[in-house]
């Protein structure tokens, strides 16, 4: 659909009232063509009343809950309200239930406000086509009082009885409303006010956009699809919306057409959506009207005017500017208009948090990573292991090329799961081992059809059959099912562990317990930074939490002891010795062990011994002279070490400097700045030498896997030293200047973490795939030797392999596509087994079914891996220019043949990619694609690497970070405040902020705060007298600072990483670090804003249509 | 003829030397013809209680090519203050500290009984003994244990200012760090790469204190190198410490699989021992201590490949040339004797092991550096322990019998030139106008390095009489020579021994008798034993028997022939290196002994008597004694092993027998007791296995195949077909007729 996701801002809230009641009903009655959610409807209507009232605002402004900009009053009245609201909202998508079915998305609560939007803007969408037309009626009548209440009633109806369904309409109509409330200048302040507010607003604009809605055909269809079909439809309708928003350009354009002065950008926008932005012109100062009205919901038109006013003082300057002009809207794209990542969370949230997320059903697109869910496992593997780009393959490849869509799911085959759910059954088959497929040895799953009375099975990938072992025989009851079904894990679970056979084991020996090796850097800096002394002080207590095999009473784990310099220290710790011994080897040129024997030992019977060793280590290095390191022997001698014990492990390498002493892989110092921007970039990317290729590669081969800590004072070259943890699917820690009071807090957590976290060891990881596709590209931390096998020395927790598929044949719509990914790994008790993941999905002849089980997130994840991969062959231009232009194919496919004729200059993007334009834009503006001065080559060589193993839930925050406005805080709830988006537009000079992507956790605090609280924050008396210095909160004993805390608390649980923490005063030189991650603007280095991109993006599509 | 030997005993006694001739021929022709070269058997420090050293510079002629010492066969013009070197006849004054000198007044060396005379000098900086154990760690449980007790029990027995070390071998080298508190801390090398010198010293953090080395090594001071001290530490701050560091060495941690060698890396070890020491302490007295209890078998200096199933190579391998590791590891083990001889450093072999363990491919670091060998079954045995024991055994003034970094520079008269030295030396090159071109042993210099000695070591200087036949010499001339041998003393003094003696010339044609009189056959067996020696070693064996029977087919010397010097059948290549070792350092007694070992039997029919080494003298009523040098066996005839075994020596009446078995035993610990090596001690009776050490020195005059010829009434036979003395006599008499004719 074209944009639709405006931001329902202001305009909903302004509307609301008048318009949802009006709306609704007549929405459902009417337009709900189909008349079958009607009941449902009915039943949401009946809530949708009461919601409507109370719940459009407060709804909305708790969300937003930017108490101190706007409209304390509106506030209050959210809060309050909301609470009911919410609470309505979620009972009544079950209650709906229908709803949500429709749309699969169900956006109980906080939707209802957006869900009668929604549905507003469904119908708006449908008629998207119309809608740009009608919207500026629409618009209008909305300006002037409830004009468009008809139509928009009908849409809010929808909405509340398709929320859930379409919950993307929904968007789209707050897109739509956002366009609108954009357009409206005063909207924006409402909306950084509003932060979320200005999804709640939409609603109003939705019902500006049901007229559009009316318009177009599809949006009876959708209407009445909402729930089910909304989805495209919705999307269709959305477009309407959408188009205002997106178009904000267009339409804008177009708006701004009308009236004589447009923005340069908007030109291409105006066409298609003049109508509406004409409209939406006129509903802008309406819609200002209706924001500060939004407390007022009495009186939307009138009042608009002075709220804005009131907003603007609230609001940060930026928006302060804005206010003034009602004209600016026209000239710019309403922030507000365009699709929000923040409300589509949080729809996401509102509509499927509740439910248990039943894994069942074949090609079911899984909440966003975004949402807390619970997973039943029914057959199918469960989101956090695997996420697929699209739910629904194209059962032909030249589909799947028409589309560009990528076809890739991202694997964590170890993932961590919440407490409530359980982790993978343990099947053991003795020694007969696990069941599988004579031609493709696939792993018995719940998809093998078993047939012959059960004496054989057929291959779900293969279709080969084969007999059924006779220990492993079994009755068929009369469905066809063994009658075993349900007490089989891998019969009826999408996830379960084999224990495998000797078979499966390296030269034919079940392996040994694997160790740790811990490998310290003793050079001067090391020691100097303290850095020595805190390893040695964690490690004593750190050695008592070895991961360990569920019921085991210790850790099976051994440990060993290196330190280094230019030399290394090797330490025996033999239980029988009264003090540990030193070996030196000085010979680095030629690595060995020193010992065998005492060397890696169990902890409890070295205890003494080892804390000896640890005390002494310090005190050892306490006058070193030696500033030189060497890095590639320290990982040959944990590797030799492991040789020589037989067993695989991790090495836990502490290191600092650049490793020029003379020894194999000595390092130069070539960071060039000066190549930014020029061909020869890729070489920042690439290892100095291949030397640590083939170290990684006899690494992989023994299960040495490397996890590196890095401390460094300057530029070591993280490309090259980071080559043997990132194949050998260790992870890279960066402490850069560390210093022990600001950094030791974040490294301890990130340490301990590190070694506690569940892990495999010599891990082999194949996915099989249905006859028609396979999987033909990896991405992640790995090595692989030949084109399918997927070799980790180490796998843990948090590591995530994205694998891209291609078709070699047709597949069918009625069998769907399967994957079973089989990971064959070494527990931390030294068993060797087997973990299997299913997943089914659907594959569809229709490209409009591609569309609609998209997921954007897991999209970026691969688009960014796939990115960061190009930057080591192709110049970054390149890469940027192919992201773009294969984002503007799978648009423009989507537009071409899927979307509703419409007017070319029409944005409209699909209902589950509404978000790709910001994210992609988040992505190219990357530090790694496009780096700001501030940005070092390590930095960017991390990032590259880091990136290249999150999983979805990571890339998503990481690219687009979490912004919470801390002051909006609830201290008496546990929960967050809402999220605003990442634009200094949306930042009041009175509040703090925090933002978060995965690394690093800003407070940013602005000028105005009230001294209370930054007394009660920081425990000092003014701004000025903040230090931002600190790395953590000062303690101190009041019900914010505790709030504060425990936010900061609860988001450091929620990552793989420590983040550090880094306090920014407004104004402050800081700062702009700050602003680099205030993604949807411009930034320093030359990314565009997210409006800008958006234009471009709509060009770029233009084009490809054209 | 009394008077001659009372002579050489007087001369050996004072100076320790024995010449071959007593008197020389005056040319070089006459020279030639005596067949048996002239040429001495130097014990360069023979111990001399009688000899105070004096504690001042000796006087140097003052020409440089000849700086020879003043001595009391110099002629000394009192008056003028003037002294003229008998050598080169150059005229010096003395120095002015002599000015107080008249005939009544003459300082020591100018007396006729100080031709042998000790300096101390005090000349460059005194550096502590150092002693650099190194030790194998591929031993049995046993072993180790035992061989680390007398590791620590020898630490007691060094002087508590001598620096010690410790590096330890296995599959690895490690290099013990000594000075630490708390971790104990060593540096571990590779066993299977061979590094240079410099790599070592790098590696071990050497190479920055070069400069304060050099500096820091002024007399005796504490400030030693801060470096160096890391790994060599005096014992009597590390002692408790290198104690507990011994006692919790462990055998080679690496696992040995079934049909294999354990990895024994001794080339590395002695190649870091080596580098180690070159690199902090050259040039001064150091000693290598290695201990091994079998073959290397991995990187540079192996000596067999680790698979059981291949045996260590033998004599028949080597001839074979199919000894694949031989060649190689003697170069490795060549190179380091070199590189540690040219430091002054010596290298001690203690090898116990049942098998081989590599000597004949080692023998060079103990040969070249003046190092000790000992070969023995296991490091828990009293022939190791003892002997190990003896090394550090002190004299009568309590003074260490060892001496370090010798120089040994031998100064002729004009009608005589050196040919060269046999005996544990390297050759210096000072080539000089007292040097022959014709070279026997060691040859082309004048000066020698002898890394370390003791009281007993003894080199075989070999000269050349270059006067030609129509120069006579004068009535009454005499010829001198001079060894001036300047070394480190145990108490780490700087000494110089000055040895001066001069034989008469004689016209072999006019004085033959004279001549002839004088010859000492006892040393000419000697040196010419040496020779043979030295020729075995570096020639291929029936070649320098060929050229041993041509040369002394005239001297009798039938046991040498069958001594294991010469003859390696029965011997595998290590106890050949081992007995060699020995023969080329012995004094002349012990040498004799070692070629005709002595026999003494015990019976009632008197006083023990020596008796001759014939099978003829095994009899049953007879206990015998013979000391080979290597072993001594104490042999019980049949009569008294059944005796014996009847319990007679228990009982009171027959304790006359008891004295009779004892009296063999006494003389024998008397032997064991001085001996070093400490001897193999064989205690055996008619029948006894071990007998067959006693039946092989046997002159074979009794065998199977002669046995009723000569009756039954005595001897034992011996089961060989080795000519016996008698028919080689026979042949010999024959031969020298003919050759005559």
């Amino acid at each position: 659909m074209s944009v639709n996701q405006q931001a329902h801002t202001g305009p909903p809230y302004g509307q609301p009232q008048p318009g949802y009641q009006g709306y609704q009903q007549p929405a459902y009655g009417g337009q709900s063509l189909p008349g079958v959610p009607q009941a449902q409807y009915g039943a949401y209507n009946g809530p949708v009343p009461g919601y409507q009232q109370p719940v459009p605002p407060q709804g909305y402004f708790p969300s937003l809950g930017f108490p101190s900009k706007g409209s304390p009053v509106s506030l209050n009245s959210d809060t309050s309200s909301l609470a009911p609201n919410f609470i309505g909202s979620l009972r009544a998508p079950p209650t709906s239930g229908a709803p949500p079915p429709a749309s699969g998305a169900s956006h109980p609560s906080g939707h209802l406000a957006y869900s009668q939007f929604e549905h507003g803007d469904v119908q708006n969408g449908i008629p998207a086509s119309a809608a740009p037309m009608q919207r500026p009626p629409a618009s209008q009548p909305f300006l002037p009082g409830s004009a468009p209440t008809p139509v928009s009633q009908i849409p809010t109806f929808q909405q509340y009885g398709a929320p859930p369904a379409s919950v993307q309409q929904l968007r789209n109509h707050m897109a739509g409303m956002t366009i609108g409330g954009t357009a409206a200048s005063a909207p924006p302040p409402a909306g950084l006010g509003y932060g979320v507010g200005p999804s709640s607003y939409p609603p109003t604009t939705g019902a500006p956009r049901p007229p559009a809605m009316p318009g177009p055909p599809l949006p009876g269809q959708t209407v009445a699809g909402p729930p089910s079909s909304q989805p495209n439809h919705v999307s269709s309708p959305p477009p309407p919306s959408t188009m205002a928003g997106l178009h904000p350009g267009p339409p804008m354009s177009g708006l701004h057409g009308p009236p004589p002065p447009t923005h340069p950008p908007q030109p291409g926008y105006q066409m298609q959506q003049n109508g509406s932005f004409g409209q939406m012109r006129g509903p802008p100062p309406n819609y200002g009207g209706a924001y500060p009205g939004a407390p007022n919901y009495g009186s939307p038109p009138g009042p608009p005017p002075p709220p804005k006013r009131l907003d603007p003082d609230s609001i940060p300057s930026p928006q302060l500017n804005e206010l003034p002009p009602q004209q600016k809207p026209r000239h710019r794209i309403d922030p507000d208009a365009i699709p929000s990542p923040i409300q589509v969370i949080e729809d996401d949230r509102n509509n499927r948090g509740s439910e248990p997320f039943v894994t069942g059903v074949r090609g079911q697109v899984p909440p966003l990573v975004t949402t807390n869910f619970l997973v039943k496992d029914q057959g199918n593997a469960s989101p956090r292991y695997i996420r697929c780009t699209s739910y629904n393959i194209p059962c032909t490849s030249d589909m799947a090329k028409q589309s560009q869509v990528p076809l890739a799911a991202v694997i964590k085959p170890l993932a961590a799961l919440p407490p409530e759910e359980t982790v993978p059954y343990l099947v053991d088959h003795g020694e007969s081992g696990p069941v599988r497929c004579n031609r493709c040895k696939a792993y018995m799953c719940p998809f093998m059809q078993f047939i012959e009375g059960g004496r054989r099975f057929q291959c779900c990938f293969c279709s080969c059959v084969t007999e059924v072992p006779p220990h492993y025989f079994q009755h068929l009851d009369h469905t066809g099912k063994r009658v075993d079904f349900y007490d089989r894990p891998e019969l009826s679970l999408g996830s379960y562990e084999f224990l495998a056979t000797v078979d499966y084991c390296k030269n034919n020996k079940f392996p040994s317990p694997p160790a740790f090796i811990f490998m310290i850097d003793v050079s001067y800096n090391a020691v100097k930074s303290g850095l020595v002394r805190l390893i040695c002080e964690e490690l004593k207590s750190l050695l008592d939490y070895l991961p360990r095999e569920g019921n085991m009473e210790e850790s099976a784990i051994r440990v060993g002891f290196v330190t280094y310099n230019k030399v290394l220290h090797f330490y025996n710790v033999k239980s029988s010795l009264a003090q540990p011994q030193m070996m030196v080897v000085s010979d680095v040129a030629d690595m060995f062990v020193p010992l065998l024997d005492g060397f890696l030992v169990n902890v409890n019977e070295s205890r003494t011994v080892i804390a000896s060793l640890l005390d002494q280590i310090p005190e050892m290095f306490a006058d070193t002279r030696e500033t030189e390191t060497v890095f590639a022997p320290v990982i040959q001698a944990g590797l030799e070490a492991l040789k020589a014990a037989e067993c695989a492990g991790k090495l836990f390498i502490f290191h600092t400097s650049l490793p020029i002493a003379e020894a194999p892989g000595k390092l130069k110092n070539r960071d060039d700045r000066k190549l930014i921007n020029t061909d020869k970039e890729k070489t920042l990317f690439q290892p100095q030498t291949s030397f640590y290729n083939n170290l990684a590669k006899d690494c992989v081969a023994q299960g040495c896997c490397v996890d590196l800590f890095l401390f460094p004072n300057q530029y070591l070259d993280v490309a090259t030293l980071g080559v043997v943890p990132y194949q050998t699917g260790g992870s890279i820690f960066k402490y850069a200047y560390f210093q022990l009071e600001t950094d030791q807090y974040r490294f301890l957590n990130d340490l301990r973490r590190d070694v506690q976290k569940e892990v495999g060891f010599d891990a082999v990881m194949r996915v099989r795939t249905s006859t028609g596709i396979r999987a033909t590209d990896f991405f992640g931390a790995f090595y692989m030797s030949n084109t399918t096998d997927v070799e980790m020395a180490g796998l843990d927790c948090d590591k995530t392999i994205t694998v891209e598929f291609k078709h070699d044949d047709k597949l069918s719509e009625d069998s769907g596509a399967l994957l079973q990914c089989a990971l064959l790994y070494t527990s931390c008790a030294g068993q060797r087994r087997l973990r299997i993941h299913n997943l089914s999905l659907n594959c569809c002849t229709q490209l409009a079914d591609l569309y609609r089980n998209c997921e954007t997130d897991t999209l970026i994840n691969y688009l960014a891996k796939y990115a960061y991969r190009g930057v080591l062959s192709s110049p970054v231009k390149t890469v940027r220019d192919a992201l773009i232009n294969q984002c503007a194919q799978i648009l423009a496919c989507y537009r071409k043949n899927c979307a509703s004729p419409s007017s070319a200059g029409q944005l409209i993007l699909p209902e589950c990619m509404k978000l790709l334009p910001v994210y992609l834009n988040c992505v190219l503006k990357s530090d790694v694609l496009q780096p700001g001065p501030e940005v070092t080559t390590d930095d960017r060589a991390y990032v590259r690497q880091l990136v290249t193993s999150m999983d979805v839930a990571e890339t998503n925050v990481f690219f687009y970070p979490r912004l919470l406005p801390l002051t909006k805080a609830d201290v008496d709830s546990d929960s967050l405040p809402a999220a605003i988006r990442n634009s200094e537009e949306r930042l009041s000079k009175g509040d703090i902020y925090l933002l978060e992507n995965g690394l690093n956790i800003f407070v940013w605090v602005g000028v105005n705060v009230q001294q209370g609280l930054i007394q009660n924050l920081f425990g000092v008396s003014s701004f000025s007298q903040i230090s931002n210095a600190l790395s953590t909160l000062p303690v101190l004993e009041n019900p914010f600072s505790k709030k504060v805390r425990s936010i900061v608390d609860m988001l450091q649980g929620q990552r793989s990483r420590y983040m550090k923490l880094i306090i920014v005063k407004q104004e402050d030189k800081l700062e702009m670090l700050f602003k680099h991650f205030l993604v949807e603007d411009k930034s320093l280095s030359g990314g565009a804003s997210y409006v800008d991109f958006l234009c471009h993006m709509h060009k770029e599509i233009r084009q490809l249509l054209s | 003829m009394a008077t001659y030997l009372e002579f050489i005993q007087q001369n050996e006694e004072r100076d320790g030397v024995r010449f071959s001739w007593n008197v020389w021929p005056s040319s070089r022709l006459e020279a030639t013809r005596m067949v048996v070269p002239l040429a001495c058997l130097l014990t360069p420090l023979k111990e001399r209680l009688d000899l105070p050293p004096v504690q001042y510079e000796p006087v140097l002629c003052s020409r440089p090519t000849c700086k020879a010492v003043l001595n009391p066969l110099c002629q000394v013009d009192y008056r003028a203050k003037l002294w003229a070197c008998n050598f080169c006849f150059q005229r010096n004054q003395f120095p002015p500290a002599y000015a107080g000198i008249s005939e009544v007044n003459q300082p020591a060396e100018l007396m006729p009984q100080f031709s042998t005379i000790e300096y101390i000098v005090q000349r460059g900086p005194q550096t502590p003994l150092i002693f650099l154990y190194v030790v194998d760690t591929c031993l049995e449980e046993e072993d180790l244990q035992a061989l680390k007790e007398s590791l620590q029990m020898s630490l007691s027995l060094l002087p508590p200012d001598a620096l010690v070390g410790l590096i330890t071998f296995g599959r690895m080298v490690q290099v013990h760090e000594l000075s630490c508190e708390g971790i104990s801390k060593s540096y571990v090398f590779r066993g299977t790469k061979d590094l240079t010198a410099k790599q070592i010293q790098d590696m071990l953090g050497l190479s920055r204190p070069a400069v304060p080395m050099q500096q820091g090594r002024p007399l005796q001071t504490p400030q030693q190198p801060v470096i160096s001290s890391r790994f060599l530490q005096p014992v009597h701050k590390i002692d408790m410490n290198l104690t507990d560091l011994l006692g919790e060495l462990q055998r080679d941690p690496w696992p040995v699989t079934q049909g294999k060698r354990p990895l024994r890396s001794t080339g590395v070890a002695l190649s870091i021992a080596v580098g180690l020491l070159e690199g902090t302490f050259p040039n001064t007295g150091a000693r290598i201590m290695l201990f091994t209890g079998g073959p290397p078998t991995q990187g540079p200096g192996m000596v067999v490949g680790d698979e059981l199933k291949t045996p260590i190579r033998s004599w028949h391998d080597i001839e074979k040339d199919n000894a694949r590791f031989m060649k190689k590891a003697t170069k490795h083990y060549e190179t380091l004797a070199n590189r540690s001889a040219a430091n002054g450093h010596c290298i001690d072999i203690y090898a116990c092991a049942l098998d081989q363990t590599g000597l004949l491919e080692m023998k060079c670091c103990a040969n070249l550096t003046g190092g000790h060998m000992v070969m023995g079954d296991s490091f828990n045995t009293s022939l190791f322990k003892q002997t190990f024991q003896r090394v550090f055994s002190r004299g009568y003034n309590g003074e260490f019998r060892m001496a370090f970094g010798a120089n040994l520079d031998v100064k002729t008269s004009r009608e005589l030139k050196i040919a060269g030295a046999i005996g544990p030396c390297i050759s210096l090159n000072a080539k000089g106008p007292c040097v022959s071109e014709n070279e026997l042993g060691i040859g082309g210099t004048s000066q020698w390095k002898i890394c370390s000695l003791d009281h007993n070591t003894t080199l075989a200087i070999y000269f050349e009489v270059v006067n030609q036949h129509n120069a006579p010499i004068p009535q009454g001339g005499r010829g001198a020579v001079q060894f001036v041998t300047q070394y480190q003393h145990s108490s780490t003094q700087k000494r110089i021994r000055v040895t001066t003696i001069a034989r008469n010339w004689a016209d072999a044609q006019t004085q033959l008798q004279h001549i002839e009189a004088a010859f000492d056959q006892e040393a000419a067996a000697v040196l010419m034993a040496r020779l043979g020696v030295y020729r075995a070693e570096s020639e291929e064996g029936p070649d320098v028997l060929r050229w041993l029977d041509r040369q002394l087919i005239r001297l009798f010397i039938f046991h040498l022939r069958r001594s294991p010097f010469l003859q390696v059948f029965n011997n595998s290549p290590d106890e050949s290196s081992y007995y060699r070792h020995h023969f080329a350092r012995q004094d002349l007694t012990q040498s004799l002994i070692m070629i005709q070992p002595i026999l003494y039997a015990y019976s009632f029919h008197g006083p023990p008597e020596p008796v001759l080494l014939d099978s003829s003298s095994i009899l049953p009523d007879r206990i015998l004694l013979m000391d080979t040098f290597f072993q001594i066996v104490i042999y019980l005839g049949e009569t008294i092993a059944q005796w014996q075994k009847a319990g007679y020596q228990d009982m009171p009446e027959y304790e006359n027998f008891k004295h009779l078995l004892q009296a063999p035993l006494d003389d024998a610990q008397e032997i064991l007791q001085t001996r070093f090596p400490m001897p193999r001690y064989i205690h055996t009776e008619h029948g006894g296995s071990q007998a067959r050490f006693l039946l092989s020195k046997v002159n074979p005059s009794q065998t199977h195949n002669n046995l009723y010829a000569w009756g039954q009434e005595s001897g034992a036979p011996i089961l060989t077909d080795d000519v016996s003395l008698q028919v080689f006599m026979d042949h010999l008499k024959k031969l020298a007729v003919s050759s005559a004719s």
